[in-house]
Parts: structure tokens; sequence; C-alpha cells
């Protein structure tokens, strides 16, 4: 069985997003940017799978610029056999980057794919429930368990208030949350033996697919900042001001 | 200009989360419509059908719903929009419920999807967060129908005094692709969190789970409040997962939000911060919730919190 795993470059989750003065965007320039960290559990996932035999192969796939493929080596240090890079300059909407990853699902024949549950820079969280959609596939979204047998997967996912449990029938894909699993550390040798590891390239126009954006971003600002406020002397102080000023308790 | 919102409930009482979406709705203008799908629910339809500004309820009964699986529920919602040309915009709460749905719903529709909506300017222009609350978007849609997730704490809930008609909805075919195998939901004996108006949070401070319940539960109890915890006392195995609130947790926007040694993460920042009042009580005098916070107490937490009690 093959299975998929969707990665995306973000920028990197210790850098604070700084919004651009003309109010265009997030400025990226010069920052660090690395791997999606929910797509690194995804990636790790996907490797304990093959590692257990469930899996024959990993395929990590990208869409984005040819930068993009030193994320798509990242995946291959933790462990995936191979990557595909549907290469763009053009923003992508959860949707496109959909279609995309449907088309190399459905050319390599996955039977199992997995995504991050949301990416942490648009945190639109939709990419992996529409590919369910397109490919017509059963979906657990927010998985902190996998177990596989046969052509069913049980998955145990987040739900508000507590976890639910879900047998799908394969073809399926998932979204990973957080407790999923831990990534393992890269090693050195990892990373050279990613770099020798195959890397095929698409030209995402190529394609023949819609992968126009749907909605315009008209302008981006900094959020509303909370000012810091005062500092109590005493529980007393404050339980006075919580009653008299706030008037909350 | 028709919208059709996808209900949150349990088949017996219809979520809160709803109503907010309800009122996000009316926002918009036009008609709203809300679906009801599930498992002998009718209940919740004529809930639904009592809230402010519903024009109608469409009612879906079928073993096949009673679990709110993501497959069945969108392929339902696909065939009811294209059965009917007037449905301009599809919205759920952005719950993890309607964040499971209504991608799945938006690339049947082939639409894009507006996550996280914060505010209705017009109806195709919306704000979100992103950047884990860093960043705000203004941004206009360009699809025939609008899909919209709704961050349910931008929006009072939708109040009483609606006479909306009940329809049955029939129901489509069941897809056969996923079953509920079973739920473990925790019974709380205190609010939820996303809907409490006072939350007592615990962070890394609190330094053991015994500790952190010892701790903060009698204050919730004093309170009436709803416990909640950072990531870092999430990943300390302080308090359960389901307690986390920030960006990839919960995100909440309480009348009262107690943060007790917590330093104030980004992530957790990002939960919380549009909370009416904010009280930090934390020893570290530079640790960054306090520039958030209207109220902060310098002190050692084992120590202030019994006083806290005590003096409330």
């Amino acid at each position: 069985m093959k299975i998929l795993v969707a990665v995306k470059r973000v920028l990197d989750y210790n850098v604070k997003a700084r919004v651009k003065s003309d109010g265009s965007g997030v400025d990226l320039a010069n920052q660090k940017l690395s791997m999606n960290p929910f797509d690194e559990i995804a990636c790790e996932e996907a490797v304990r799978l093959r590692e257990a035999g469930v899996a024959s192969e990993v395929i990590v796939v990208s869409c984005g610029p040819t930068v993009c493929q030193e994320t798509l080596r990242s995946a291959m240090a933790i462990g995936a056999d191979r990557a595909v890079l549907i290469e763009t300059d053009a923003g992508l909407e959860p949707l496109a980057v959909a279609k995309l990853m449907q088309h190399v699902a459905t050319k390599e024949g996955v039977q199992f794919a997995i995504f991050g549950k949301q990416a942490i820079d648009d945190d639109a969280g939709q990419t992996g429930q529409m590919f369910g959609a397109l490919m017509g596939w059963a979906q657990a979204s927010f998985a902190s368990k996998v177990q596989i047998s046969g052509d069913t997967a049980t998955i145990t996912r987040e739900i508000d208030g507590g976890l639910e449990t879900l047998a799908m029938k394969l073809p399926a894909v998932i979204t990973t949350d957080l407790r999923l699993n831990e990534p393992r550390f890269i090693t050195l040798p990892n990373i050279m033996k990613a770099k020798k590891k195959p890397m095929e390239v698409i030209k995402a126009a190529e394609l023949g697919i819609d992968i126009a954006p749907r909605t315009v971003t008209l302008h981006v600002s900094e959020p509303p900042t909370r000012k810091a406020g005062i500092k109590v002397a005493d529980t007393a102080e404050l339980v006075k001001r919580l009653k008299e000023e706030a008037k909350v308790i | 200009m028709t919208t059709l919102i996808i209900a949150e409930h349990d088949n017996t009482v219809l979520k809160a989360a709803t109503l907010n979406t309800i009122a996000a709705a009316t926002r918009i203008g036009g008609d709203i419509h809300v679906l009801v799908a599930g498992g002998n629910c009718v209940a919740v339809a004529q809930a639904a059908a009592a809230v402010a500004g519903v024009s109608k309820v469409l009612h879906a009964d079928a073993t096949h719903y009673e679990a709110h699986l993501a497959e069945n529920l969108a392929a339902l919602v696909q065939s009811r929009v294209r059965a009917d040309a007037g449905y301009t915009h599809v919205l759920a709460p952005a719950t993890a419920f309607g964040k499971n749905v209504l991608p799945r719903v938006a690339a049947l529709l082939d639409a894009s999807q507006v996550s996280d909506v914060i505010a209705i300017e017009s109806p195709d222009t919306f704000q979100r967060p992103f950047y884990a609350g860093n960043a705000l978007a203004r941004v206009q849609s360009k699809d025939a129908i609008k899909v919209l997730s709704i961050r349910t704490t931008a929006f009072d809930p939708a109040g009483a005094g609606g006479t909306a008609v009940v329809e049955t909805l029939a129901a489509a075919g069941d897809l056969g692709l996923t079953t509920l195998v079973g739920r473990e939901v925790v019974k709380l004996e205190r609010p939820e969190l996303t809907a409490a108006s006072v939350i007592v949070s615990g962070g890394r401070g609190l330094g053991a789970a015994d500790k952190f319940h010892a701790v903060l539960e009698p204050l919730a109890d004093k309170l009436g409040a709803a416990i909640g915890a950072s990531r870092a006392a999430v990943d300390a195995g302080y308090a359960p997962n389901d307690y986390q609130v920030g960006q990839t947790g919960k995100i909440v926007a309480p009348q009262l939000y107690v943060a007790v040694g917590i330093s104030g993460a980004i992530q957790h920042l990002a939960g919380m911060k549009d909370s009416k009042v904010i009280v930090a009580i934390n020893k570290d005098a530079e640790a960054p919730i306090f520039q958030v916070a209207d109220y902060g107490l310098v002190a050692d937490l084992f120590s202030a919190v019994p006083e806290l009690i005590a003096a409330l």
C-alpha cells in the first residue's frame, strides 16, 4: 500500500508573523521557513506505518515554488521514500492544493493519505477534507491514533469534549492532530540519504487543473493589540477591582 | 439570497455554536435555512425553528446521520444546495464538528472556504484571523456559493422568538464509507470551555497533575468556572487534551479569564486574548501574560490562589 503525505513550507513556528506595512500580507522575506509542524507529524506517522510493514512506500508531495524541494528533502530525511513537487509560483488556496494532490494520488494509485490538520500560516484547516471529498474517500480529521489492518483503518480522533473512534474502509484520508506522535529527530546520515532519494518535479501549469484563487485578500492588518492593564498589590485588591471596576464577579 | 446553516447538535439538544452561526448569518441578510440532520432528532429541528432569524428548518432523519459523520452529511448538503438554486451561502460553526464537515462540503460544491470568519462586512466580504491570530485579513469571495466557517466567540448567540416552518428533507443514500465505533466524551460537571463565562486556566507553573487539580478546582468551584490549560500544561500531562486553550486547542472569549501559572506563549494568547477581562497570576513579573492581562498579580500561585478563594 502506498501512502501519500502532503507537506507545506510555512513560516517557522518560532518566528512571529509580521504584517507588511502596505497591508498586502505577511512579510516572509529573509525569514526562516520550514515544514508545517502538523505535516511533520503526518510524515512520521506514514514512515511508522511503512516500518510496521503496513505500507510499502511513502510518497511526500508539496505544491509551491522550487524552494519547496528543501521541505521535501526534510520529509525524506524523516524517512519518506520519494518526493513529488507540483511546482508553481502562484498563491494556492486549499481547494487548489486538494485538486493537485488528487492528481498525484490518482496517478500513483495511493490507498491512504495523511495531511496536517491545518497549516500554521493560513490556518485554513481544509485541504485534507477537501481531498477526501474529491477522491470520494472516507475521512477522519484530527486523528490521534491510527491502526490499519486489512482494508480497514481504525482511527481515534479528537472531538469537542473527548475522543471518537471510526472504522474506515480504505482508501481513506486522515488529518493529524498534535498528539498523534512525536516526530523523530532528523540525523545527519538520514539527511545525506535523503539527498539521494528521487524527486519528481511537475509543472502545475501543465496539468490543466483549475487552481486559480477564488478569494481576493483585500487587506491584511495587525490585530488590535490588548493593552497591558495594571498590577495589583494583593488578592484583596484584585477581588475589589474585579467586583467594583470590571464588574465580572 | 439564502444561507444554509449546518446545525451542530447531539440529536437531543441544539448546540450553542449553532446559535452563534445563525447570528452570523443574520449579518449576511436574506433567508436563513437550518439543516438538522441526525437520528431521531425532531426535538432539535423544533428547537432550531424557534430561534430568531430562522426562516426554514430542513429536518433529515436517518440512521446514517445519527453519528454526524462527514461523508454522508456533506453529500446531503451538496444535494440540497444543488437542488435549489437560491442558496448563496453555506455556514457551519468553526468547532471540531464544523471544521470536519464543512471543507468536504466546499470541495463538493467546487467552492473555496473562508475559515474562522470573525466579521461579516457584506455578503461577499469577511474578516478572518490567520498566523495564529497575529494577522487579520479582509477577504472577498468570488465563488457563487460562499462557504464560511464561523468563529463562534465573535458573534453573540441568536435569541429565541423564531417561528420557522420545519420541512422534512429526504435522506440521501448511505455512502457506507465510515462507521462510528465509539465515543468517549468526558461528562463535565463544569460549564463547557467554549461556552463558559468564567474560565480558570492553569499552566506549567502548577508543577504537577495533582497540584493542577488541587489548586484550580476550588477556585473554579467558587467562580462557577470552566477549567482550561496551556499547551505546556497539557504536554506535561497535568491536564487532559481537551482542556487546551490556544491556537491549536480551543478558542475562548469568556467574561473573565484567570490565567494561573501561565507564561503566555503566543499560541496560548491566540486562544484567549478576546476574553473581556484577563487576570494573570504568575511569580515571574516579566511573563508575557502580563502584557495582555487587565489585572496582574505577581505572586506565588500556591499562596495567592487560596487567598483569592478566601477573599471571593
